[in-house]
This record gives structure tokens, sequence and C-alpha cells, in this order.
């Protein structure tokens, strides 16, 4: 190898690693961001103060621990459709684990997110052992899931409400002026950074997202690999859910339903691609604050719900017009 | 034979150049093809020719240039305008659909129709005749083309081709995956076409068949049309002389003499291994610095056996024995560790070795993440010291090693494969085929490389079906036939003539032949 | 005979959702109390008809390898509009039916343009088209309501002869004139390849485009089509966000029992149909077993599981490990 490029390796190497891997997508997302921004600062100047960029972001923080789980298993080339009863049995389990006197409201946490592994555990062992299409096999598992809640709860919301622990994890601030629920959220992003970039999983994860068979052929237990994926993400979304029980005192029916689809969409509006293999932590961020932002300036600005829905769909549409295409054929 | 064409010229490729990104994959290309005659167009891998029948049939359009058909300029802007102006193509890489039906396939560019809707009667009829031209009328129209084996696809393919009745005709690498019986088949189809006054142009990377079959031959190099010159005008070593526009000299590093430590067991043996049908009491023996070869003609169980051997089927019976000591090896994950230390060089690169978009630092490393790794947190430093040692070891040429993989060359890219693997230090490398598609140069540094890590200890297991890299690199050879092995040959045994007579289960009145 | 083994192998998806759907038929219909009388058949037809059409579009969409999670949202989207303008006399009512069908498919077609010459993912291009068909439902029906055409809807959901449900024959038409003729064109077959291998299919020249955009535009008007019947059934419109997402989600599960691969390029919308009826079944069937209804979507969601994980025993036959990553 000539002198001239192996210096060049080593000064790249040597850039700091977001700037080395920024990804135009990531960069276009932040962008969005900031025009969101501005457009809303048009509209009330509430919009630019530090309580309302806190209240966002905290708003952001339960979309953003579901988004994390989300993302693994999309960089697998996967996708998970049990979130919404995934977060409902978390949330009414660690609630229902309370009213078991002070051992339960210890555990009430680990109960919650313990349903999720369970969940993703299912999930895992259908992708990855049985090779059952992912869309359908979470797609049932989320069947199953709220089969057993409406079981459990009669079909009605359940009147346990949430342990103190989780409300102060959701709404307290250890930090004052700085939520509780935005520290969570970092924890588990700086938690997936490391876990993506650093680590022989992440790796793995990114390999199988864009050759199966080539990791598996490398010598990687891709089968355990891919049921861990849906084990995190199972655990992420009741953790998710858990402390949206926190932020709202309790569990509901079907308080996960409107959180499918924009975990999804944050996690492509980040860059990553929904065929595996490619995308950055950092996009997954951007995309929750998004997606958050375009839901809080919609709301905001007193538009009806059915304008809501309307205007979020159209944004998701244009921005993934802007940077969310394929290639072309030729 | 005389190389001026004795009518005009159907099409003609004048000044053509297209390229991809920064590489300049043709440049300048003349071309002239005439009917009634087959021409063959050689050169190394990455000389354009792939390029140059894309831009032909209509896959790519060309970046300068023109193309003149029947004396009138065209531009062909999809595969669909190409084969109505009359120009059909068997790809290399194969054009069928899986999941539909042989007829379905044949017809596809332009199904008969009644009322709108495809006739399904004239459809089958169509395709009956077309498998009947190109020989291969034992494939069943209904069937579907995903339970094909690989070298009936390929006739569906040539018969496909066909069913355009097309003026002329590109077959690229389209024998690549046939039988020797089918071949022969082929050539009388091309023969006949060719009389019929079809203009054939023939890609391929074999010599002797360009020597039975062409009429006319073009050499690329560069992107560049380099010579013309009528078939048999020029000798082998000539054409591979402008092939690669050097001296053809020197290719194999001499054989070492594996040293035979008495009383060690081989370092892998297996002994009446079988799979299903395809695999039938294969038994072998590799012992420590010997690099055993795997021949015979393609698909004849090669592949399964080092599939079998790395763990990656299910249902394999006989024993396999590592140092002596039976091994019972059920995934890769368990043959790559110790003891086995097993590496496998697969057969496709692009889908099997590496991941394409990831960078060359990431599938560097990927196989040994578990090397670099502690906790399952990877040690960057110890990572980039190992990834420097084999990118200066195999001389990996890359623009950094956080570009995409994708980016990288052919050969390069092998390189990449194989020291994926070396970085674990593998004691039993299995290696399926690894010059297949690689330039000149860089099978040269792998023969060279192959000897060298024998020379260190390893156990080397090689399949290729180019038989002067058997004759060129193995110290013996194991041929296999319909899954058996049919001969061994060691030694001053290794030559071409033997191992084709072998391969073909012809016998070559010197030793007798099982089976 | 050897033609028909290669019949059966075209068949293999269609005829397995069939038998899901006869076995399940079969037992629920053993354990009804009435049995098998024209008063059950039809309920179950009239119950099973809506997913049906639903399926059959996802059928349409799945086959080119794409995905269509808007499919729910377009089904309530026309059901809001058909109960604000499929009313009056004879012309007015056939207008606004067609008018119906004309919105569902343009609403497919614009789920055809984003994926095809948008080159957008179909997961993500179909939940934010998705989005704006349901919020543009809302706009036309904040609070449910509207009237339909009763003389219309009641022959449509009635019963041919006193025993033939008509909302079967209803469905067996719309198989005759939009998914055969669909099934037997080059655009159908374009459709078809493209689903099984786009690059191949390309190199053939085929008209990928064409066939992937007119699978997008029937599947937008068949989930039209449900809407219709819904509005027929419900005399009114709702914009019901659950009941949306519950006819994507089920619709591809009724896919995957009809035999139609995810991966595109295998199955027929026929399967689907069968698929969607043997989903429905089983609800039905908790219902013939006197299980409290409370148990009920649990035990669908357990009778779906191992559905789709029969499946996967033709994984114990794979002998090659690298079959897995096909």
């Amino acid at each position: 190898m000539s002198e001239t490029s192996e210096s060049r390796v080593s000064i790249r190497a040597r850039l700091p690693g977001f700037l080395r891997r920024a990804d135009p997508a990531v960069l276009t997302a932040f962008g969005c961001i900031l025009l969101l921004l501005l457009f809303g600062s048009l509209y009330s100047s509430n919009f630019l103060s530090l309580d309302y960029l806190l209240q966002q972001l905290k708003v952001a923080s339960f979309l953003g621990v579901v988004a994390a789980g989300m993302m693994v298993v999309i960089l697998l080339g996967h996708i998970d459709l049990s979130v919404p009863w995934v977060m409902t049995t978390g949330a009414m389990m660690a609630c229902a684990a309370a009213g078991f006197g002070s051992m339960g409201i210890v555990a009430a946490i680990p109960v919650g997110v313990l349903c999720g592994v369970a969940i993703g555990l299912l999930n895992g062992v259908g992708v990855a052992y049985l090779r059952i299409p992912s869309m359908i096999v979470t797609l049932a598992s989320n069947v199953v899931a709220q089969g057993l809640m409406v079981v459990y709860t009669g079909g009605f919301s359940p009147q346990d409400s949430a342990p103190p622990a989780v409300r102060w994890l959701a709404t307290g601030a250890l930090v004052p002026g700085l939520p509780n629920a935005i520290l969570v959220w970092l924890a588990v992003s700086a938690a997936m950074i490391f876990l993506l970039t650093r680590t022989a999983f992440g790796r793995a994860v990114y390999g199988i997202g864009n050759s199966e068979r080539a990791a598996f052929l490398s010598g990687v237990g891709t089968r355990r690999v891919v049921m861990t994926a849906f084990v995190l993400s199972g655990a992420l979304s009741a953790f998710g859910g858990v402390l949206l029980a926190g932020y709202a005192s309790k569990a509901a029916q079907a308080m996960g339903d409107a959180y499918l689809l924009p975990s999804i969409a944050a996690v492509v509006l980040g860059g990553t691609s929904i065929l595996g293999g490619r995308g950055s932590y950092l996009g997954t961020v951007a995309g929750v604050i998004l997606i958050t932002l375009l839901q809080s300036i919609l709301s905001v600005m007193q538009m009806p719900e059915a304008g809501r829905q309307i205007v979020y769909g159209a944004v998701i549409i244009v921005m993934l017009l802007l940077y969310g295409r394929a290639p072309p054929n030729r | 034979m005389s190389a001026a064409g004795i009518s005009a010229p159907l099409f003609r490729m004048e000044g053509v150049s297209r390229r991809y990104g920064g590489v300049r994959a043709l440049e300048n290309a003349h071309l002239e093809v005439v009917p009634g005659r087959i021409h063959a167009i050689l050169g190394e891998n990455g000389a354009g020719k792939s390029t140059l029948i894309k831009i032909m049939a209509g896959v790519v359009a060309p970046d300068e240039g023109r193309m003149l058909l029947d004396g009138r300029e065209v531009t062909f802007r999809s595969p669909a305008e190409a084969a109505a102006a009359g120009i059909a193509c068997v790809f290399q890489e194969l054009s069928l659909i899986p999941d539909l039906s042989v007829a379905d396939n044949i017809v596809i560019s332009n199904p008969p129709r009644r009322f709108g809707m495809i006739d399904r009667r004239a459809q089958r009829a169509l395709a009956q005749e077309a498998l009947l031209r190109a020989g291969a009328d034992d494939i069943h129209p209904r069937a579907a083309v995903k339970d094909l084996p690989l070298s009936r696809r390929q006739m569906v393919e040539i018969a496909k081709a066909l069913a355009l009745k097309p003026r002329a005709l590109i077959l690229d690498e389209a024998t690549s995956a046939l039988t020797a019986g089918d071949v022969a088949k082929v050539f009388a189809v091309l023969r006949r076409l060719r009389d019929e006054g079809l203009a054939i142009l023939y890609i391929s990377h074999r010599m002797q068949e360009i020597a039975e079959l062409a009429d006319t031959c073009t050499v690329f190099r560069n992107g560049r049309n380099v010579a013309t010159f009528a078939a048999g005008s020029r000798s082998n070593s000539e054409i591979v002389e402008m092939m690669i526009g050097r001296e053809y000299s020197h290719v194999f590093p001499p054989k070492g003499k594996p040293a035979a430590a008495p009383g060690k067991p081989p370092v892998l043996e297996c002994r009446n291994l079988g799979w299903t049908d395809r695999l039938r009491d294969v038994s072998l023996a590799v012992g420590e610095g010997e690099v055993v070869g795997l021949g015979g003609l393609e698909g004849q169980g090669q592949r399964l056996l080092l599939l079998a051997l790395f763990g990656v089927l299910r249902g394999v019976t006989g024993s396999v024995l590592v140092d002596g000591r039976p091994a019972a090896i059920s995934s890769p994950a368990e043959a790559r560790e110790r003891p086995f230390s097993m590496a496998l060089i697969p057969e496709d690169r692009k889908t099997e070795g590496l991941m394409l978009p990831m960078t060359v630092r990431e599938n560097l490393s990927f196989a040994a993440l578990d090397h670099v790794a502690r906790g399952g947190i990877i040690d960057r430093r110890k990572e980039e010291q190992l990834i420097d040692d084999m990118v200066r070891l195999l001389e990996i040429k890359t623009a950094g090693l956080d570009v995409p993989v994708a980016a990288l060359s052919g050969g390069n890219q092998q390189k990449v494969v194989l020291a994926k693997w070396l970085m674990r230090r593998p004691r039993i490398i299995l290696l399926n085929d690894p010059t297949r598609g690689i330039d000149v140069g860089t099978k040269q540094e792998l023969y060279r490389l192959l000897r060298r890590l024998a020379e260190t200890g390893a156990a080397i297991i090689f399949y290729s079906t180019d038989y002067d890299e058997l004759v060129g690199c193995c110290d013996r050879v194991l041929v296999l036939y319909d899954g058996r092995v049919i001969r061994e040959l060691a030694g001053d045994e290794i030559n071409e003539r033997a191992l084709i007579a072998s391969a073909l289960n012809v016998g070559d009145g010197q030793a007798e032949t099982a089976a | 005979m050897n033609e028909w083994r290669y019949w059966l192998g075209e068949q293999r998806g269609t005829l397995t959702g069939l038998a899901i759907f006869l076995a399940m038929f079969a037992v629920y219909v053993a354990n009804h109390p009435a049995g098998f009388t024209a008063n059950v058949v039809h309920t179950a037809a009239n119950k099973g008809v809506l997913l049906a059409f639903v399926a059959m579009a996802q059928a349409l969409v799945v086959i080119t390898a794409g995905i269509d999670l808007s499919v729910g949202m377009i089904f309530v989207l026309t059901n809001c509009l058909a109960s604000w303008i499929v009313v009056g006399a004879a012309l007015p009512t056939a207008l606004g039916a067609a008018a119906v069908l004309v919105v569902g498919a343009l609403c497919g077609a614009l789920n055809g343009l984003l994926v095809i010459y948008g080159r957008l993912q179909p997961i993500v291009a179909t939940i934010a088209t998705g989005a704006i068909y349901f919020g543009l439902a809302l706009l036309l029906r904040p609070y449910p309501g509207g009237s339909v055409n009763e003389a219309l809807a009641d022959a449509l959901t009635g019963r041919f002869f006193g025993v033939i449900p008509s909302s079967l024959v209803a469905l067996a038409a719309v198989v005759l004139v939009v998914w055969l003729p669909f099934r037997r064109s080059v655009i159908g077959r374009a459709a078809y390849a493209a689903g099984s291998s786009e690059q191949a299919a390309f190199m053939s020249g085929v008209p990928i485009r064409r066939g992937k955009f007119m699978a997008y535009l029937l599947g937008g008007l068949l989930a039209g089509m449900g809407g219709l019947f819904l509005t027929f059934f419900t005399y009114t419109g709702e914009a019901a966000y659950a009941s949306g997402s519950a006819y994507t989600l089920w619709s591809i599960a009724a896919v995957v029992l009809g035999g139609v691969s995810l991966y595109g390029g295998r199955g027929s919308a026929v399967g689907a149909i069968f698929g969607a009826f043997a989903a429905r079944t089983t609800g039905d069937m908790l219902f013939a077993f006197d299980v409290d209804p409370l148990w009920q979507p649990l035990l669908q969601g357990i009778v779906l599981m191992i559905a789709v994980s029969i499946g996967s025993l033709a994984l114990l036959r794979v002998r090659n490990r690298l079959d897995w990553f096909q």
C-alpha cells in the first residue's frame, strides 16, 4: 500500500467518530429539526424556550426508548409489530406488581421489563429458529399479548396506579430542571451507541442485516444474535410502556397503539434502511425528536385531529422523498 | 479462414465508452458483428466484456459513441428494445424468474395473447419449440424454474433467447454451469444457428471452448479492444499475452515437500462421508502442510463436500476426524473454533464471503471478532493491528479501511475474504474455487500465499474449476464424479490429461476407474 | 398424471389456504348449535367477506414483494365516503358507488406512485399514506354517522334464492372481473415477475413498473370495495382508527394463511380469500364452543401463532443450512 493512502487512513481514523461516519441522512434529519423549530418560532416565540424544548424531549423520551429497540430489529432487516401490546403489557404488569406490597413496588419495573423480554423471546424464537417472517410472528404475538391483557383486565382499564418509583422515573427530576425521563433516554442512547459501535454483537447485527448468509458462514451465531435483538426490542418496548404508565400515572388499554408507526417512522427518517444493515443510532435520535416536534407543532397550532394526521403523513413522505429513496435501477 | 467478413456487418459499435463512477469500464470500443459467424470475445475480468454486452443488450446505456444496426444508428433504452431489434442475450447472472414456470419464462418478453389475455396453449407450444431448438426438450414447460438444477436453468436461458427469434445472439459465459454433455449439445445448436445465418457473440474464459467453436476472436484489455483475428491464427500463449499485456510465465510457486511426520495422524480426515444422494462414501485425509485438490466437472459434489466438512449440512453420515479424534461439527461457529480451527472460503464472495456495503475494516475483522473482543467489547487497537497485519500480508489495495468493500476490485475483494479467515490463524483451510473471476496477477499472489500457508503447517483442501491450477498447486488431487471420489492423483500423475479424463469418468488407459 | 403434479405445485399455496379454511369451518359447523344451515353460512360469509376484500387487496401488493400498511385505512376512508354519497335514487347511488371505488383506486395509485416512481420502501411509504387516508376519513366523518341506500345494501348482504349469500356472489364476481383478468394478463405476470426477482424481470424486459403500479392500484380498488361493503353492513360511516389498523394487520395474517409468500412472486388472491375466511372462522369458532368472549382475542392469537408456525415445519426437511437464508 502506498504511503499517501496510509496517511489518509490515519487522518480519517483520528477524526471523531460522529464526523467520520456522518451520514447525509442524519444531517438532513437534524436540519429538518432546526427548520421545524424555526417554523414553530414564527408561530409562537415559546418554541425556542428552554422549557418547551425540555418538555418536548421528555415527551420524546418514551418514543425514543421504544425506537431504540425497534432500530436494532430493523438493522437486522426485520420488523417488530408487537410494540403496541408489549408496551401495554409492560405497563399493566408493572402496575399490577406494585399491588403486591413493598416487594412489589421494588419489583415493578423489572417485572414490566421481564414481560417484554418474554414476548421478545417468543418473537425471537419464531424468527430466528422457526424462520417465520418477522412481520407475521410479531403480529401474532401482538395479538397474543393483547389477548392476555384482555383476559387479565376483563377488558377494562386496570385500577392499579403506577408505583411512585415508576412515576418518579418518568416525571421526577433528579437534576433540578432536567426531567428524569430525558436522563433515562440518554442512558439508553449511550448504551445503544456503545452496543452498536463497540461490541461484537453490534457488528454482528450490521453483518446479518447486510448478508445473513455471509454472517453465518463467518461462524457468527446468527440465530442467537437475531433472537437477542428481538428480546432487546421487547424489553425496551416494555420499558417504554412502564415509563409511559409512570407519566400517565396508570396503565390503560391500547396505550401503546400510538407508538408503533411513529417508532418505525423515526428509525427510517433517521436514515436507517428498512432493509437492514445500514443506519446510525444518532439518526434514530434525530428521527424521534423530529416526529415529536412535528406532533407538538400540529397540536399547538390547534389543528383538528384529521388535519394533523394528513400533515403528519405528508411530511413523512416529503422527507422520505428528500433522502430515503432507493438508488435508481440504472 | 480469413478474418475479413464475407457479408456486411449486422451490428457495429463505434467509439463506445462507459464509466461507473470513476472507473472506466469501456473506452472507445469498436466492434463489428457479422451474420453467420461465431465471434469470440476474450479478456481478463474487468477488461470490459460484460459492459460491452450489457450495452449491446440495452441493460446499460453508453456514455459516448454510437451503435449501428444494419447501418442505421440505434439506441436501446431497455433490454426490451434491444430484443425488439433482434439482439438477444444469454446472461451470466441468470435472468430467469424463479417462481414462474419454464414456459412463462421463455415467452416472458412477449407472451402470445388472445383477447388481451395470455394464451397459455400458444405459450406452451412456443416454449416447447424453443426448448427443442436449444436441445433441451427434456425440460417440462410447466416446471417451476426454482425447482430446476442450475444446468437446466442455463438451458432454459438459452431457449428463452432463441424464442425471441434473434438475428444476433450473445452468450456471456453461458456454459459455465453446464455439464459436459450439455456443452456439446449447446455447441451443436450454436453451429446450426450460425449456419442459419445468425450472428453469434460468444464470451468465455475457457480457451478450449473458443478454439473449438469460434470463427473470429476479439481481445479486450482495460476497456479497449486490442486485437481482432481469425480463430486459430494465434497460439494460446500469444492470446494470453494480448489479454494480460505482458509475458505469461512462471505462474506457480514450486511445490514443497510436505514433511511426512511419522505416526502423526492427518490433520483432517473423513471416512465414508455421505449426504442425501449428492455425496457418497467420500474418504480423504489431509496432512500438515499438504495441499489437496478437488477436481472434476462442476457440480459433482465438491462444494457440498466442503460445506459438509464445515458443518453446514445436516444429516451427514460417516465420520470426520481432526488430529485423529472424532469431530462432530454442526455449524460454522463450531468449525472455526479450536481444536478444529477451520476456515472456509466460500463459493460466492459477493453473497457468502462479504457484506458488500460494509467497510473493509468491518469485513476483515468480522470472522475474528471473538479474537479482538474481550467480553463482547471490541478492542479497537487490537483490531486495527490485526487488520494492518493482514492488509500488509496480502497486499490488499484499498483507498482506506473505511471504504465499502464493494468499491474494491474482484481480486482485492477475494483477498479480503481470505484475510478475514487468516486472521484466525486457521489450521484447516477449505477453498471453494477462490480464483473464479479474479485477474491473473492476483491469482498468482494467491498461489504463492497458498503455498506459504502450507509451509507453515496448514492443511488445505483446494477446489478449483481450473485444471491448470490443480496441476500447479496441489500435492494430491481427488477427482469427484457424481458425489464419489473416483480417482486420486499424486505427484507427477497430476496432469491436465489425467484430470480431464477422470473428470469425464472415461479413464485414460493408464489407470482403471472406479464405479 | 404428470400434468397434475405441476398444477398442484402451482396451486399449493392456495390449496393450503383452502384446506386450513375447510378444516376450521368443519369444526365450527360441527360444533355450532344450529349446524350447517343457510343462516350459519350466511352469517359466516358476511363476517368474512370484508376481510376477504382487504386480504385480496393485500395479496396483490404482497405478490410484487411489497406490503400495503395503508390498506385498512383505505377501507375506513371509503367507508366514510360511501356513507355520504351512496344514497338516493338508483342513478346517484350507482354513481356514488363508482366514485367510492375510484377513490379507493386513487389511494392505491398514490401508494404505487410513491413506491415505484418515488422509490420509497413500501412499509414506510404506506405507513405515511395510511395516516393521510385516516386523516381524510376523519375529515369526512368526525363522528360516526351517515347513511346508505338501504335497498341496495340489503340486496347485497342478503341471500340469493334464500340460500346463497349475495355477498359471496359479489366476492366471486370481483374475483372473475378483477383478479382473473389480472392474473392472466401480461401486466399481472409482470407483477409476479417483479415480486419474484426484480433484477431478472428487468433483464427480461418485463414491464415491471406497470405491473407493480397496477397491483397497487387494484389493491386500492379492492380495499375500496371492502369499504363499500362495510357501509352496506353497518349503514353508517365511521373513522375508526382501531378498526383500520386491525384490518391491516389481519389482512397480512390472512395473506400468509392463504399461502401468499411475503417475499413476493408466489400465491394468489384466491388463496388470500380462503386465508381471510379461515382467520374469521377462528373468532367464530370460539363462539361456537361457547368460550367467554374475554378469551377470544387470546385464543385467536394462539391459533394464529400455531397456524404460522406450521409453515416452519418445512424447516425440518432442510438439510443444507444455507437454505435458511434464501
